[in-house]
């Protein structure tokens, strides 16, 4: 494995303009901050886990990183050069380089198309002088890979299961041979023993072809499982980042510990007797943020300073930074 | 004697293809004041098994067997006497609130509504009455909430005025179909430990249908592990987690990856689930089974006991499954 980061992204900003019903057309939209100020770095063959409640901006950050969503500001570095500055015909080399999959797997697959072309799709665009016998090797190879018969080829999304469905969607990620792929909770519609199926294949798939994951789900066991590091968001702003293994042995700020306390355990002695941090109250309005600690409204230990003062990401050792004035 | 006590159900659909069996002889009871937890993954007849008990299946839904609730027999009650079972011992409430709750109606109509109709409560005192109700399940200034439309709740928010509409008649027994598989986890531990919280100070029984195995360790006294319409094994929760004996069961627990302990790589249950329009002959699991006997493809197993109240359907010793 390299040790070569493959991806930096620094300072990253979206924001989306919202307006409300009763505005003037010349009414300030106002400013949803939907990813603010977020930075990470990734090497190949890693994996990085991100993890918050719904609408704390993971797919935002994952459209902004591929330019899905305009970003307002920040830098996405992919191996030397800023994807952020580029127009879409200089981006272009780059995006097979980048791939997706997404949640609903029969939802992301074209109905209308067999799945033998559903998975050459990526291949005929960004490759359209491929001949089509290397076109058909590719797409039987690449299927083999994931675990689907190459005689399967002819049939349509409909006649597939959810899992088979995400297979063929990892399939077509990984025709072009990505160095990076964006999973946007790629197992939460999926059964339990599904959804093992398809982590093991990632991860396997990971290792075989030195890939480097970005890995967004809610479901906190799952993402301890597969990732390198965790990086737990909150109404789009980083509150902790650190190595896998750190992040749940030892978290140091108030949310990523409630939010740790909150998983279910499967095993009754463990989980009827456990002490739950319970979260009072709801996600505030993003428009409306509070101030200082986007937190400090749910937060049992916030003080009169997180209002006032937002606080700093800084870094507790070399792998783990957290954003609390209060962070064990 | 037990508050319900299901003997033999069974739930088929008549459709264009044949008929299709969704459960297949179910029997299980609960006690009052007891959590019963049904576990399953999607397609294993878990929602279809309540449904059929409650007389709530679709048009082309059939259900046969017996389903005692109070000692009197329910299933395939008339409509009318269904309903009023349905609106004062027997609540729902089901996994996505917004689709169960009337976007054009206030909530205070909607929870009004059932105090008016059914338990003929003047307007005055049954707005009364659900406000507590509200302030019950821990809505803040629940007297000028309860007056808002339900689009203007959260998620979390939505299903606490569900469960607060289900047990404004005081029900015996709360049915909750995936009640938190729409929530954050955050969200999901406030309602799971409000639905405890209630469940003690109501007295009543509830059924948890979940595919979640940690919700299931957390809140459940009982529980039943279906697959392909059948129970593969139904016990004590502690038991069942401590020492599962079914093929099946073992396999879920192992499939879930842990919070509490890391391993290498999860264990799969390979394949995929079983197509219920042609279901197997024998043990719907089989195909997917590492201990496959020869019976197992043609016959299916009946519950036999493994100790007190844990039984397993199973053809393999069950000292044979590691």
């Amino acid at each position: 494995m390299s040790n070569q980061e493959i991806l930096e992204v620094k300072n990253l900003k979206v924001n989306f303009d919202v307006r409300s019903e009763g505005d003037m057309p010349w009414t300030k939209a106002k400013k949803l901050k939907a990813v603010n100020d977020v930075s990470f770095s990734l090497k190949a063959g890693e994996t990085l886990g991100v993890v918050g409640e719904s609408g704390c901006g993971k797919s935002t950050l994952a459209r902004a990183i591929v330019k899905m969503v305009p970003a307002e500001s920040g830098e996405v570095v992919w191996l030397g050069n800023d994807l952020l500055g580029m127009s879409s015909a200089e981006i272009r080399p780059y995006r097979k380089q980048i791939q997706m999959i997404f949640q609903d797997p029969l939802a992301s697959l074209n109905p209308r198309m067999n799945i033998g072309e559903i998975i050459a799709e990526p291949l005929r665009t960004h490759y359209p002088k491929t001949p089509e016998s290397d076109v058909q090797a590719r797409v039987s190879d690449v299927m083999n890979k994931v675990g689907l018969l190459d005689n399967l080829m002819n049939r349509y999304p409909h006649e597939f299961s959810g899992g088979q469905c995400q297979r063929i969607g990892i399939a077509r990620a990984l025709i072009l041979k990505p160095k990076l792929i964006i999973c946007d909770e790629p197992v939460s519609a999926l059964d339990v023993s599904i959804q093992a199926q398809v982590v093991n294949l990632l991860m396997d798939l990971q290792e075989e072809m030195d890939l480097a994951l970005i890995f967004i789900a809610h479901d906190l066991s799952v993402v301890k499982h597969i990732s390198t590091k965790i990086m737990v968001l909150y109404l789009g702003n980083m509150v902790e980042l650190a190595n896998s293994e750190d992040i749940y042995k030892a978290p140091s700020h108030p949310y990523t510990q409630a939010l740790i306390s909150a998983v279910p355990i499967p095993d009754p002695s463990v989980e009827k007797n456990k002490d739950l941090i319970l979260i009072e109250g709801e996600l505030p309005s993003p428009i409306n943020p509070p101030s200082g600690c986007v937190f400090r409204t749910r937060c049992h230990k916030a003080q009169e300073v997180c209002a006032n003062e937002k606080p700093d990401f800084k870094g507790l050792s070399k792998d783990h930074s957290v954003a609390c004035h209060f962070h064990d | 004697m037990s508050l319900l006590d299901v003997k033999n159900l069974k739930v088929e659909f008549e459709t264009a293809d044949g008929v299709v069996s969704a459960v297949n002889n179910v029997n299980f009871s609960i006690d009052e004041g007891k959590i019963l937890a049904i576990v399953g993954e999607s397609g294993s007849g878990k929602s279809q098994t309540v449904f059929g008990m409650t007389g709530l299946l679709d048009h082309n839904g059939k259900a046969t067997g017996s389903v005692m609730f109070e000692g009197e027999e329910i299933l395939n009650l008339s409509n009318e006497k269904l309903n009023q079972i349905r609106a004062e011992k027997i609540a729902m409430i089901f996994q996505d609130p917004m689709t169960s709750l009337n976007p054009y109606v206030r909530v205070s109509e909607q929870m009004t509504e059932v105090l008016i109709h059914h338990q003929g409560l003047s307007k005055s005192d049954a707005l009364k009455q659900s406000i507590s109700m509200l302030d019950a399940v821990r809505i803040p200034d629940a007297v000028n909430r309860i007056r808002m439309y339900p689009h203007e709740f959260s998620g979390g928010m939505r299903q606490r005025v569900m469960i607060a509409m289900s047990l404004l008649c005081r029900p015996k027994l709360l049915i909750a179909d995936e009640p938190t598989t729409a929530l954050d986890v955050t969200v999901q531990a406030q309602i799971m430990k409000l639905l405890a919280d209630l469940q003690k100070d109501f007295g009543m029984s509830i059924i948890l249908i979940t595919h979640d195995l940690g919700v299931v360790a957390g809140s459940s006294d009982d529980m039943l592990v279906m697959y392909g319409g059948e129970i593969m094994e139904i016990g004590k929760t502690e038991d069942i987690y401590s020492s599962p004996t079914h093929p099946y069961t073992q396999g879920l627990m192992s499939a879930v990856p842990r919070l509490n302990d890391s391993e290498e790589r999860l264990t799969t249950i390979p394949g995929n689930p079983p197509n219920m329009m042609k279901a197997p002959e024998g043990c719907p699991f089989a195909p997917r089974c590492n201990y496959t006997l020869d019976k197992c493809n043609s016959d299916s197993p009946v519950l036999a006991k493994v100790s007190d109240n844990h039984f397993r359907a199973c053809h393999v010793a069950k000292e044979k499954i590691s």
